[in-house]
């Protein structure tokens, strides 16, 4: 069923007893075409390209809890593409332009909102960087501005405009095209059209290792029995190292403990994205009014998916030196989630070491705006055995070569 | 005093000695200290607080703390307010101005109401499904405009904000019953106790209760509690103190919210307490009940209401019907009877309640049994309830009469939900107990202990010697084990209670589920219809539970309704996490005093006061308050900057180079151990000479460059950059610790010990021949690369032949504390010779002249020794270093990799743009080839010049390239970066 | 917030410390003996284990002294502590 103004009107008028459900729940099937392990963003929207794009609809997204219930319904919502590398301009870009046109594309109101963000820079080698990096996103084709400090007032009027700040605001890169979207909606959205396509989207369903024949993987075992299939692909963020291990090999990855915080609902106070060069903290005001930011990596490996009072204490502390006016408001509900870092920021869109597998991950805290890209590439890799030319460059091989596409700088967290 | 009906004559813990104005929605009412917002708000009578936040309905007061989901309001103005705190845990204090939120213009007429009508358009989710065309962007504005509940502040908070470290044996949370026996059982076993309380004043329950503890009433057995603990030396007793959030290895956060801050005492404390023990006594929060209409204003928990008779002498209504499925409400309806309400009935939805009912018949109250709640009717307030007798007959279910029952007040009781959340935090497992219908705390970290209404005891006598047996048993896992005597006691009542959820379906009105986030029934009905099953999928598609109340009465509703709803149990549905904070915590406290200046406060060195008072425009630089360059009245920076640059080029300048690294490397294995360390050989470095090398990270990237000196044959001193010498002083112990632990090796981060002040300029050694030194600086006796340790006007001095500038520099390393007097000295003895004080801003032009490397700006973060020029060196050492085999990967023989150059604009008067990237032709704009790193005005070249990376840049001497900034290009030539004196003739003079 | 054991100074706050990356990591050599893969083992892969894991942690606003820790990445307990070279019990991680 098409979603519109007037299915709602229509179905109001049945007391919305008559909606069709999102997605259905079967029962695995003992082979598919693909199975791709992962049902967050990146998992679901493989699979809807797999079959959209390719024709195989013979998929099945292999999910252990509920779908895009781990960094994909725990991350700060932030879209942008205003990245240094040309690999990375492509890759990122491409994603914010399948945003562009997600909503119509599946029928789910993703609520994208292109408000803007702006990166801030505080001293004169920070503006240097900033004058580095828009130009290349100008060489790059992606949209950018150099902002002066009137005009990035005029963006974020609560801006600190202290004259003894700390950290003064001396100018700012701005991509209009750069801002937030709704992370629950792009999971359930693509979850739905996936699964209106064909694909068997299985919940509660736990890889508990892999099947072999020879050197080969031809599929997994779960806790709801054998799937067999002659690809496999892994999107589970976070648990990449976990999987691989029953593969037996590894992974450049460590995960670590990525925290976010809201504070309760208050009226229009911020109306774009804001990210500091200096104090590491990004915010932005969600439509039903609470602010969401985050910070830095808490700094040790963990899984518990909550992370600890320092790190939120410095992320809140860098927060208010942004915006002293938001002190009074209060922090509502915090949370952590699970982000695979890797040594230069990129994602790993690769073959594995072992023969049926592939692996799509290493998007450290990068993850959600790569959603419609990061699962478009992989579908293309999946299906023609090719990766696709956005996904050049980001190969497990870079790191016996050194090739590192180091993008440290341009995710704005340092780890 | 006037008397008005809604307010007690007398009884209550108010003060009706001090009464108090207040404003309300622009209306001035007035109450008593002792009062909330919200006791003082029913006692004018006003019944209408605030609306709903999708849908705009009336509603009223559901609750008297930190659970109510209605009554949401915004504080004063200005600086100072404050947005959606609950009325219920507002203070009253004089002249205190209130306003509700989301509506407008009031609470009482909101102009949105109409938008309820709208209701059957804004299920769950709607806007999944709609706002698509042309864009959500066209709708985000007014649904941004509409969203929200209170107003952020636009002026900088002027409070204050503590933070304060406290470690215990054990920490009881909750001064209700059960918190204080367990505080009282801790501290008479001679343990070391922090009780902790969110209420203004200890006691919890205890301050509505008509019973007698140990023969005293209960708010004397409070005060006498309190009295013991506080004067018992080991105790501390926070009141108005929330912990809201348990973090690992038992670190519990508490939020203190002072109550009268003095304009420069802080207005809240943050307590970080390291507990061995933790005593969960946090009690439990009464459920309302699903059923159709039941948002009026006028419904709330019986629980509540008891509470403001009790304690805030308030009369909640006139006539009152008290729905429950257990014991406590009937105490409710007893207290208000006693306040003068008429109760109409009390329906309990059990069909044998037991002695509760027949007391109650006792007392003239009648009750109706076997009854459920069918809905509500009103329109802006509750004006009656209709029930419905319910029989079970061998099994089956029949309906039973209606009955309409008028009342202004109705008071609900679905059972109670205890407050496991700092348990459930700390990872303790939750299990649910159909008998209580709860969610109780399983088996978990043996630290905690959960007691009284938080492990499902109501009842009283339970709590308090529940809580009694925690505390002890506390204090005894800590070793505290002295006689603690007998838990105290009181009369033993029923407490029993059912599972009631939500009255059968059958009406297609609303029955609410959320209150503040507008969430019914059929909206989860909808969600599992959609196949939203989970517990998360379908908090997140309705909203329940996420409002600014985080679903204190509404989870548990929810929860059991989803299990009905999927055919399950309430085990099997799970629960959603519980995270912190418990209570919502204001930022400011979170931060704490690392705000403004104190936020990464910035480093300065000796000189700063000098500095400050000479004109200098001090800015971060690397974290340290520098110098970037001397202001003087009636010249421009630019001017300034030129005159500093001159005085170096032609005559003397000084520079303060103290937050330089310096780190002491001593041993018999130093000179092996920085041979590891460095790129470059070090091995055969001479005794009073120095080297420049780069230090790699094992991914072979530059991390930092400087001079090591030698000074004696096992002792070296190796400069950093200043913002590398922490991390690279760290990476020196790592290595020697972890990697290399057989080295006999000492290194020591001397930097702050140290002042540096670096004389520059052809005029340099004639400036320090006017100093009273034994070192001999003659250039033949001190030559280029040099280090003499001697002593300098009487103090010790370590002075060496380096310097950024490409001048016959020498940097002199003194004691921090002369480093000011040694300055001054040189200003005045070099007057004549025109000595200026030099910063950074010149020092940068000037290196960049000469063609010197600044790591981190004219490398990145992938740059390799080949890369800046230093290729050949690799091939002339043969021991490993760190980083070594990085260099021989494929990807660091790339031809193509960015190298170091110089750029020479075409146009010698423009100056390159700083982040202006190399392409190859001025028509592709699509493939960079590098970027200018440094660039400035020469004044002593008379033309621009230019530092960059560049692809292959080292093959490229002589080519034209386009550097493209902003929308423009400019023409340039590929050249050596040794732009001033390349044979370096001022270097070596 | 973690509650460490430095093995010199004994239990401190969580901030007073530094993590080092997970143990066993050994630095192959000679460089001219070590293949690309074996360099890449070592700078790159990780086991990166859900559940016990062994570590180096460094007490830096302390005695600035490195040490072993084995925690779990999952609820963060830390079941033992050592001085660098000190054997630790068989089975912890």
């Amino acid at each position: 069923m098409r979603f519109s103004a007037l299915a709602l009107a229509r179905n109001a008028v049945s007391f919305h007893r008559r909606w069709p459900q999102f997605w259905r729940s079967p029962e695995p099937r003992p082979h598919y075409d693909v199975i791709v392990v992962g049902g967050g963003g990146h998992g679901l929207a493989t699979a809807y390209y797999l079959a959209k794009e390719h024709g195989i609809r013979n998929v099945a997204v292999i999910e252990k809890g509920w779908l895009g219930g781990g960094n994909t319904g725990r991350n700060t919502t932030v879209v942008r593409s205003n990245y240094f590398y040309p690999e990375s301009a492509r890759l990122y870009d491409l994603s914010l332009r399948l945003y562009e046109g997600l909503s119509r594309d599946i029928g789910f109101n993703i609520m994208l909102s292109q408000r803007g963000i702006l990166t801030l820079a505080h001293n004169t080698h920070q503006m240097e960087m900033l004058a580095r990096w828009l130009n290349a996103m100008h060489l790059n084709g992606i949209d950018g501005e150099l902002l002066g400090p009137s005009e990035i007032r005029k963006w974020a009027p609560l801006l600190n405009d202290s004259p003894t700040a700390r950290y003064p605001v001396k100018g700012a890169v701005l991509q209009r095209r750069a801002g937030v979207a709704r992370h629950d909606a792009v999971a359930w959205g693509y979850a739905r059209a996936a699964d209106a396509l064909g694909v068997d989207i299985i919940q509660n369903c736990e890889v508990l290792g892999f099947l072999r024949e020879g050197d080969r993987i031809v599929g997994i075992e779960t806790t709801r029995g054998r799937i067999c299939a002659p690809k496999v692909a892994l999107a589970v963020a976070g648990h990449s190292s976990v999987l691989a291990a029953k593969a037996g090999f590894r992974l450049p990855i460590t995960s670590y403990a990525l925290q976010a915080f809201v504070t309760e609902p208050v009226k229009p106070a911020l109306s774009c994205v804001v990210m500091s060069m200096a104090t590491g903290a990004y915010v932005s005001q969600s439509d039903k009014g609470e602010l969401v930011t985050g910070g830095a990596l808490d700094l040790y490996p963990s899984y518990a998916q909550r992370g600890n009072l320092p790190t939120l204490q410095a992320a809140v502390a860098g927060l208010l030196e942004l915006f002293p006016c938001f002190s009074r408001l209060r922090m509502l509900r915090q949370w952590a989630g699970i982000v695979d870092v890797v040594h230069d920021s990129s994602p790993i869109i690769d073959r594995a070491p072992v023969k049926g597998l592939y692996l799509n991950c290493g998007w450290g805290t990068g993850g959600f705006k790569a959603i419609p890209g990061g699962g478009f590439v992989f579908a293309h890799l999946l299906a023609t055995g090719r990766p696709h030319p956005a996904a050049e460059g980001f190969t497990l091989g870079r790191f016996t070569s050194g090739a590192m596409i180091d993008e440290g700088a341009a995710a704005g967290i340092s780890h | 005093m006037k008397s008005n009906e809604w307010r007690l004559a007398r009884g209550g813990r108010i003060d009706r000695t001090r009464p108090l104005a207040f404003e309300f929605d622009g209306k001035r009412y007035s109450g008593f200290a002792g009062d909330t917002l919200a006791s003082a708000l029913l006692a004018n009578g006003v019944r209408i607080v605030g609306r709903s936040f999708k849908l705009h309905r009336p509603r009223g007061l559901v609750g008297a703390w930190c659970e109510e989901p209605n009554g949401i309001v915004q504080l004063e103005d200005c600086a100072r307010t404050t947005p959606n705190l609950k009325a219920t845990q507002v203070e009253l204090r004089d002249g205190m101005r209130a306003r509700s939120v989301n509506c407008w213009p009031n609470a009482r007429r909101d102009a949105f109401a109409p938008l309820q009508l709208l209701g059957g358009l804004m299920p769950a989710g709607f806007y999944y499904k709609t706002f698509m065309w042309p864009s959500w962007r066209t709708f985000e504005p007014a649904i941004r405009r509409a969203a929200g509940l209170g107003t952020a502040p636009t002026r900088p908070d002027p409070d204050r904000y503590e933070e304060r470290h406290e470690h215990c044996d054990v920490l009881v949370v909750g001064g209700g019953p059960a918190g204080l026996a367990a505080a009282l059982a801790a501290t008479r076993a001679g343990a070391r106790v922090i009780l902790a309380d969110d209420r203004p004043a200890l006691g919890g329950a205890l301050q509505w209760e008509a019973r007698r503890i140990d023969g005293l009433a209960a708010l004397d057995w409070t005060a006498s509690v309190e009295r013991e603990l506080r004067a018992a030396g080991r105790v501390r007793v926070l009141t108005r103190t929330t912990a809201f959030g348990c973090y690992d290895h038992n670190l519990l956060a508490l939020s203190e919210k002072l109550s009268e801050p003095a304009s420069t005492g802080p207005r809240e404390r943050l307590w970080h307490v390291r507990a061995a023990q933790v005593v969960v006594a946090a009690g439990a929060i009464e459920r309302p009940m699903v059923f159709p209409d039941n948002d009026l204003p006028g419904i709330m928990l019986a629980s509540a209401a008891m509470t403001y008779a009790a304690q805030y002498a308030v009369r909640p209504g006139r006539r009152a019907v008290v729905v429950t499925s257990g014991d406590s409400a009937y105490e409710a309806a007893h207290t208000l009877q006693a306040a003068g309400l008429e109760i109409s009935a009390i329906v309990d939805t059990r069909a044998e309640p037991g002695e509760p009912a027949a007391s109650a018949r006792r007392a003239g109250i009648e009750v109706m049994a076997g009854h459920h709640p069918l809905r509500a009717h009103g329109s802006r307030a509750v004006k009656g309830i209709e029930v419905e007798s319910i029989r079970a007959e061998a099994g089956a279910v029949q309906e039973g009469s209606h009955l309409r029952l008028e009342c202004d007040l109705l008071c609900v009781s679905g059972g109670w939900t205890p407050s496991v959340h700092l348990f459930s935090q700390a990872r303790g497992p939750l299990r649910y107990d159909p008998e209580r219908a709860a969610l109780l705390p399983g088996s978990g970290p043996k630290s905690f202990h959960c007691t009284g209404a938080a492990a499902g005891n109501l009842a009283l006598h339970h709590c308090l010697t529940d809580g009694f047996a925690a505390g002890r048993e506390a204090a005894k896992a800590v070793g505290a084990s002295r006689d603690a005597g007998r838990a105290p006691t009181t009369t033993v009542e029923s407490a029993a209670t059912s599972a009631f959820w939500t009255a059968p379906r059958g009406s297609r009105r609303k029955a609410w589920v959320d209150l503040q986030n507008d969430v019914t029934r059929a909206d989860l009905e909808l969600a599992v219809r959609e196949n939203l099953q989970s517990v998360e999928h379908v908090k997140r598609y309705t909203t329940t539970g996420m409002a600014v109340d985080q679903g204190k009465t509404s989870n548990m509703n929810a929860l059991a309704l989803l299990a009905e709803l999927t055919g399950s149990s309430i085990p099997q549905v799970g629960n959603t996490t519980f995270r912190p904070p418990y209570d919502p915590v204001t930022l400011g406290s979170l931060a704490g005093r690392h705000v403004g200046s104190l936020y990464h406060p910035l480093r300065r060195t000796p000189l700063d006061s000098w500095h400050a008072g000479h004109g200098a425009v001090l800015e971060d630089f690397g974290g340290w308050r520098r110098p970037a360059w001397y202001a003087a009245q009636g010249k421009t920076r630019e001017d300034r900057i030129r005159a500093e640059k001159r005085a170096a080029r032609t005559a003397v300048s000084v520079f303060d180079g103290s937050p330089l690294g310096k780190i002491e490397v001593r041993g018999p294995d130093a000179a092996m151990f920085l041979n590891r360390m460095y790129y470059n050989g070090m091995k055969t470095l001479a005794v009073g000479r120095g080297r420049y090398g780069l230090m790699l990270n094992e991914h072979g990237i530059i991390i930092d460059d400087g001079v090591c000196l030698r000074i004696a044959e096992n002792h070296f001193l190796v400069s950093t950059t200043s913002g590398g010498a922490s991390r690279i002083f760290a990476g020196f112990e790592e290595w020697l610790q972890c990697e290399w632990p057989d080295l006999q090796v000492l290194v020591t981060n001397v930097t702050s010990a140290w002042g540096n002040i670096a004389v520059a300029g052809p005029r340099a050694r004639e400036l320090l021949l006017r100093l009273e030194t034994d070192i001999d600086l003659k250039a033949g006796a001190f030559p280029h690369l040099a280090i003499r340790c001697g002593r300098l006007e009487g103090v010790p001095a370590r002075i060496a032949r380096v310097g950024f500038t490409g001048e016959l520099s020498f940097e002199i390393n003194i004691p921090a504390g002369y480093t000011t007097a040694l300055w001054e000295l040189l200003l005045a003895r070099g007057a004549d010779l025109g000595v200026l004080p030099m910063g950074i801003e010149a020092l940068q032009e000037l290196r960049t002249e000469k063609g010197y490397l600044h790591v981190g700006t004219d490398t990145d973060g992938r740059s390799i020794p080949a890369d800046v020029g230093m290729g050949a060196l690799l091939a002339k050492k043969a021991d490993d270093f760190v980083g070594r085999r990085s260099l021989e990967r494929s990807d660091s023989k790339r031809p193509d990799r960015l190298q170091f150059v110089g750029l020479e604009a075409r146009d010698p008067a423009a100056v390159l743009p700083v982040g202006g990237h190399v392409i190859g032709d001025a028509a592709r704009r699509n493939a960079s080839q590098g970027y200018v790193t440094s660039s400035c005005m020469s004044e002593a070249l008379g033309r621009s010049v230019a530092l960059g990376l560049v692809q292959a840049g080292g093959n490229r001497t002589g080519e034209t390239v386009h550097v493209y900034s902003g929308g423009r290009t400019f023409p340039a030539r590929i050249v050596s970066p040794r732009w001033y004196d390349p044979e370096g003739h001022h270097l070596n003079a | 917030m973690l509650h460490i054991s430095c093995p010199w100074c004994g239990p401190r706050d969580e901030p007073e410390f530094r993590w080092g990356g997970e143990l066993p990591l050994v630095r192959p050599g000679p460089p001219e003996r070590v293949c690309d893969e074996a360099w890449a083992e070592y700078l790159f892969m990780r086991d990166n284990p859900k559940g016990f894991v062994r570590e180096r942690w460094l007490h830096a606003l302390g005695c600035r002294q490195w040490f072993v820790l084995v925690r779990s990445t999952i609820t963060h307990e830390i079941r033992a502590t050592a001085k660098l070279g000190e054997s630790l019990p068989e089975g912890l991680a």
